[in-house]
């Protein structure tokens, strides 16, 4: 025995661990961590081991810490070795020792990843706060089922490290565990990423430079350095490990990824430019080449003699792309790739694409060197042509053309250019294939679905328990009410006859008159006679004069919008104490009245109804459009209107705003017409959707829309007052009221 | 009342490069006296080219720029109080119909509608101007001409001219003069080489491309000369470009991050 295996006997004694296949590998353990750890380390190394042989789960979870702790302790420092070994220890006195083997597997990517000690604590803070949330207990105070969710999870902990920060990944948990906590089924369908939610969510907390916040600005690159006007279809890059999605374009649009990390010094949003500009330039220099009678190595070659050709051609317009162009080419190192072993058709055109378009690239093979001639000389004076690269690139490919490259090992390292698109579009395939034959019998819906009413459209709600949005969570559909009998308008028009003239007598006086006389002014338009004599005549007598001698006149319209949102759930249906009518009658009535002398003013003004029954269906009921005048058809669906379902009011708020921010004037009012507080029947926490609305309230405000609230609930003062703020609303306590205070309230509001 | 009439003639000849036949069509109209209209969006050179006519025909020239809170009494005149009561004070337009010059008004439908109807008796047959408070009827003098011009772009449905004023005037078309002449007005007005001129140029494109998608109105020549004056004073180009161009039109931070970036990839 030499001294080193007895040091390793040493060693041996202090791992309290019997398991057979320790004995196999325990001096390579030994041997990486001697490398690796100090003797501290070293000992904590064995003791964790121990520990973690104690919990009884098998070989699996000792052989992983074994393996993975010296690297990882060197990576983020010997204190690792003791946490993971306690949060080990502390698993397996929990109903949650299944998860063991998968946490300790997601570790290496983990500390590969976050780097730090103090990351991995992190990490570790965040994991074991989710294990802890959802790890329920059926009765009394022990935890006595195992989290549903911790298991799928700690499977997509690598691919969820490679997309979020660690506070991304925090805010991700978070949402799962504050939403799916006593829903096992769904809490399981979030954490392995199945649930729509789940992904949007992700796709909110992901770093990088998302095409949702840049969309305005790509289309105006195109519009303005393009003169193109696109459609752009974003596609995900994070689902789709295997296969790399690329950019691409067709009739349907272009297609690009949802979002783009900054890499050497690229920002997001200029990688985003880069890869339009190649898309437009493509669209405005190529041609389509006929196929068929090319091998797909040809074909290869003349995509990126054209790709180098056209981006010439957009260099010549923008020249300072060079650089960006320059920082997102891979650099082919020549001699990189061996063609006795392995194909470098991409290699080599990957170098010559370089060589292109850096002059200091330093390549020597002269076949390069010879087609980068010949490649200038084409474009010297001219744009050459597609057909010019395609006859390039086909005898490139045959002077350069190896045994090898028919190999079915590719080199594809540093050969690839993202920002560069598929160039489906160069090609046109003139002999149809058999699959393309098949698709051909793709049998033809023949009935088609004409949809009711508008596509749906998705708001986000406000979530005051944690202060954010809860992302695309309520689905609004709006239509066209449907028509009912146009002459009941008239009809309550004539029972309210007395009230109506009344009205007119009071909109009279509210007519705008476009134009005032101010007097009294010390620069004005015109002479004020009267007051001039009169200075004059101070003048004369020896007095100060006034000065405000003139008069000029003031521009003096009324320019309102006004949307009126009527609350048509199912409380309408009530009769108040007292009253004969129901609720809805009264509102009809009330917004027949109101609408009929807005009409006389001729203010802006719409009218819309919603109710709710879930998240998933608002509705969301068009009664009265901005262009449309108090005609036949509103009347028809104002007498049509019928109550149901529950008043989830903040979707029907928001969506009421973005008509409202579509219209021009000067003033814009959003009248709120309620008989009761914001409630919805997914909706436990009564407190939710009135701070959702209060929300939607404010966002509003800070689009320069007034919003009033006009409630029939008697007991509205208790919530109110949190939701449109100390003036935002009128309590009617007299329903009966209603159809006499709706106008002159109005009147009130914008006089 | 005398006026000086040589404090509004033009001496030094304005820089103004020909676009097409528009010298042309112009003198033909002051031949005859015609009103004319000059369309065309903010700093195409509407303004520029009127001086430069004024020059060439060597008579005076009286600019009013409009506004909103302008009146009749604004063009016309008013009565001012003074020691001894009150004192009329011919107005601009009253000033050029008795001197004979050339009346410009820019921007015309910035002016409130009861103030454009004044102009009509002097842009018919009658090129008389009734001054009704002071009760005098101005003949115009027989050099007399109405110019009025006016940016079609921008201005809300409430300022279009009515019909009545419109069907008085004879019109011209400006729009930005095409790349190469704009390069070179650029280049002669600011003294830059003609390369970076055509950059400027370009960058205008770019924005102009976006009228209607966020900006009102695209880079005008007059702010390219703007940018030019500061690359010639030794401003590095792209902020030169970001002072001049980007700054000033538009407070859109989408817009100005796509023009900051065209001006990043044309500059280089």
């Amino acid at each position: 025995m030499t001294t080193k295996e007895l040091e390793y006997a040493d060693y041996r004694d202090k791992l309290k661990c019997s398991f057979e296949q320790i004995e196999d590998c325990f001096d390579d353990y030994m041997k990486d961590a001697l490398r690796n750890l100090t003797n501290k380390g070293v000992e904590d190394y064995l003791s964790g081991a121990s520990l973690v042989c104690m919990i009884g789960r098998g070989w699996e979870p000792v052989s992983i810490y074994l393996e993975e702790m010296p690297q990882m302790a060197k990576r983020v420092g010997e204190p690792i070795l003791e946490i993971v070994s306690k949060h080990v220890w502390d698993m397996s006195r929990s109903p949650n020792g299944k998860a063991i083997p998968p946490f300790m597997q997601c570790l290496p990517e983990a500390s590969r990843r976050l780097g730090t000690l103090e990351q991995m604590q992190h990490f570790f803070d965040i994991l074991f706060k989710m294990l802890d949330s959802t790890t329920t207990s059926v009765h009394g105070h022990h935890k006595t089922h195992s989290s549903q969710g911790f298991l799928v999870l700690l499977e997509q902990i690598p691919f969820l490290l490679s997309q979020l920060s660690l506070e991304g990944l925090k805010n991700w948990i978070e949402y799962g565990v504050r939403n799916y906590h006593n829903h096992p089924e769904r809490q399981k369908d979030y954490f392995s990423l199945q649930s729509a939610d789940s992904k949007a969510m992700l796709q909110r907390e992901r770093h990088g430079t998302l095409y949702m916040d840049n969309e305005r600005k790509l289309d105006m690159y195109m519009r303005s350095m393009w003169q193109q006007e696109e459609y752009f279809v974003p596609y995900s890059s994070g689902f789709d490990e295997l296969r790399k999605p690329q950019p691409y374009y067709d009739s349907l649009g272009m297609r690009v990824p949802d979002v783009y990390d900054d890499i050497d010094g690229v920002r997001g949003i200029n990688r985003y430019r880069i890869t339009l500009a190649h898309m437009a330039a493509h669209k405005r220099w190529t041609e389509r080449q006929v196929a068929d009678n090319l091998s797909p190595f040809q074909r290869v070659a003349v995509e990126a003699f054209e790709d180098s050709r056209i981006e010439q051609l957009i260099l010549r317009e923008y020249p300072g792309l060079k650089k960006y162009f320059l920082a997102l080419h891979p650099t082919p190192i020549e001699g990189d790739c061996d063609s006795e072993k392995e194909s470098c058709v991409r290699h080599r055109l990957a170098m010559f694409s370089r060589a292109i378009l850096d002059e200091n690239h330093g390549y020597q093979n002269p076949d390069i060197l010879e087609y980068v001639e010949k490649f200038w000389d084409a474009l010297k004076d001219s744009e050459s042509s597609t057909k010019e690269m395609l006859n390039l690139a086909i005898s490139f490919t045959a002077k350069t053309r190896r045994q090898s490259d028919l190999a079915p090992k590719v080199r594809f390292e540093n050969t690839e250019v993202d920002y560069r698109d598929d160039n489906r579009h160069m090609w046109v395939f003139i002999e149809e294939n058999d699959e393309a034959e098949d698709d051909t019998s793709e049998p033809q819906s023949s009935e088609v679905i004409e949809p009711d009413g508008l596509p749906p459209r998705h708001y986000h709600e406000w979530d005051y328990n944690t202060s954010s949005y809860k992302p695309d969570w309520v689905t609004l559909y709006e239509s066209l009410h449907a028509p009912g009998n146009a002459s009941d308008i008239d009809k309550i028009l004539e029972k309210h006859s007395a009230l109506a003239n009344y009205l007119k007598r009071i909109l009279d006086l509210l007519k705008p008159q476009y134009y005032v006389r101010q007097r009294y002014q010390e620069e004005g338009s015109e002479l004020d006679l009267d007051v001039a004599i009169r200075s004059l005549i101070d003048l004369k007598s020896g007095t100060q004069p006034d000065p405000r001698i003139n008069m000029s006149h003031r521009h003096d319209g009324r320019d309102f919008a006004v949307l009126l949102l009527m609350d048509l759930s199912a409380s309408l249906h009530d009769i108040p104490d007292g009253c004969t009518q129901s609720i809805l009658e009264l509102s009809r009535e009330a917004v027949t009245l109101l609408g009929w002398s807005i009409e006389q003013l001729g203010d802006k003004f719409a009218i819309a109804g919603f109710h709710s029954d879930t998240r998933h269906n608002v509705r969301y009921h068009h009664i009265k459009g901005f262009s449309e005048h108090w005609d036949n058809g509103v009347k028809a669906r104002l007498a049509a209107i019928e109550a149901g379902f529950s008043t989830r009011m903040g979707a029907a708020v928001r969506h009421a705003s973005h008509y409202l921010e579509g219209q021009k004037a000067d003033k814009k009012l959003l009248l709120i017409l309620t008989d009761g507080e914001p409630a919805d029947i997914d909706v436990t926490d009564e407190k939710l959707l009135i701070e959702d609305t209060h929300k939607a309230v404010d966002e509003l405000s800070s689009k320069g829309i007034y919003t009033h609230c006009i409630s029939l609930d008697k007991k509205a003062d208790d919530y109110i007052q949190d939701i449109f703020g100390s003036s935002g609303y009128t309590v009617i306590d007299n329903v009966e009221k209603l159809p006499e205070k709706l106008p002159m309230l109005f009147t009130a509001l914008t006089s | 009342m005398s006026v000086d009439k040589d404090q509004y003639i033009i001496t030094k000849e304005p820089f103004y490069e020909v676009q097409g036949n528009e010298v042309a069509l112009y003198e033909a109209a002051y031949e005859s006296r015609l009103p004319v209209m000059i369309k065309g969006p903010t700093g195409c050179g509407k303004s520029r080219f009127i001086e430069h006519m004024a020059w060439k025909l060597g008579k005076p020239l009286i600019t009013v720029a409009c506004n909103e809170d302008m009146t009749a009494s604004d063009l016309v005149g008013r009565y001012l109080l003074d020691a001894n009561g009150t004192r009329w004070l011919d107005g601009p337009l009253t000033t050029a119909a008795r001197i004979g010059a050339i009346c410009y008004l820019d921007e015309i439908v910035e002016a409130r509608q009861d103030t454009t109807v004044i102009i009509h008796p002097l842009t018919d047959h009658r090129r008389t101007l009734p001054l009704d408070k002071k009760g005098e009827l101005i003949e115009a003098h027989s050099d007399f001409q109405l110019v009025i011009s006016y940016n079609p772009g921008y201005q809300s449905l409430m300022k279009d001219l009515k019909q009545s004023t419109k069907q008085r005037f004879t019109g011209l078309d400006f729009d930005y003069p095409d790349t190469k002449v704009e390069a070179s007005i650029v280049t002669k007005e600011a003294g830059i080489d003609e390369a970076t001129a055509t950059k400027l140029v370009k960058i205008a494109h770019t924005a102009r491309h976006l009228k209607g998608h966020g900006l009102d109105e695209g880079i005008s020549t007059r702010l390219l000369v703007y940018a030019a004056t500061l690359i010639n004073k030794g401003i590095e180009a792209k902020a030169a470009c970001k002072m001049a161009l980007v700054t000033p039109i538009t407070d859109d931070k989408d817009i100005r991050s796509t023009l900051v970036h065209s001006i990043d990839t044309i500059f280089g």
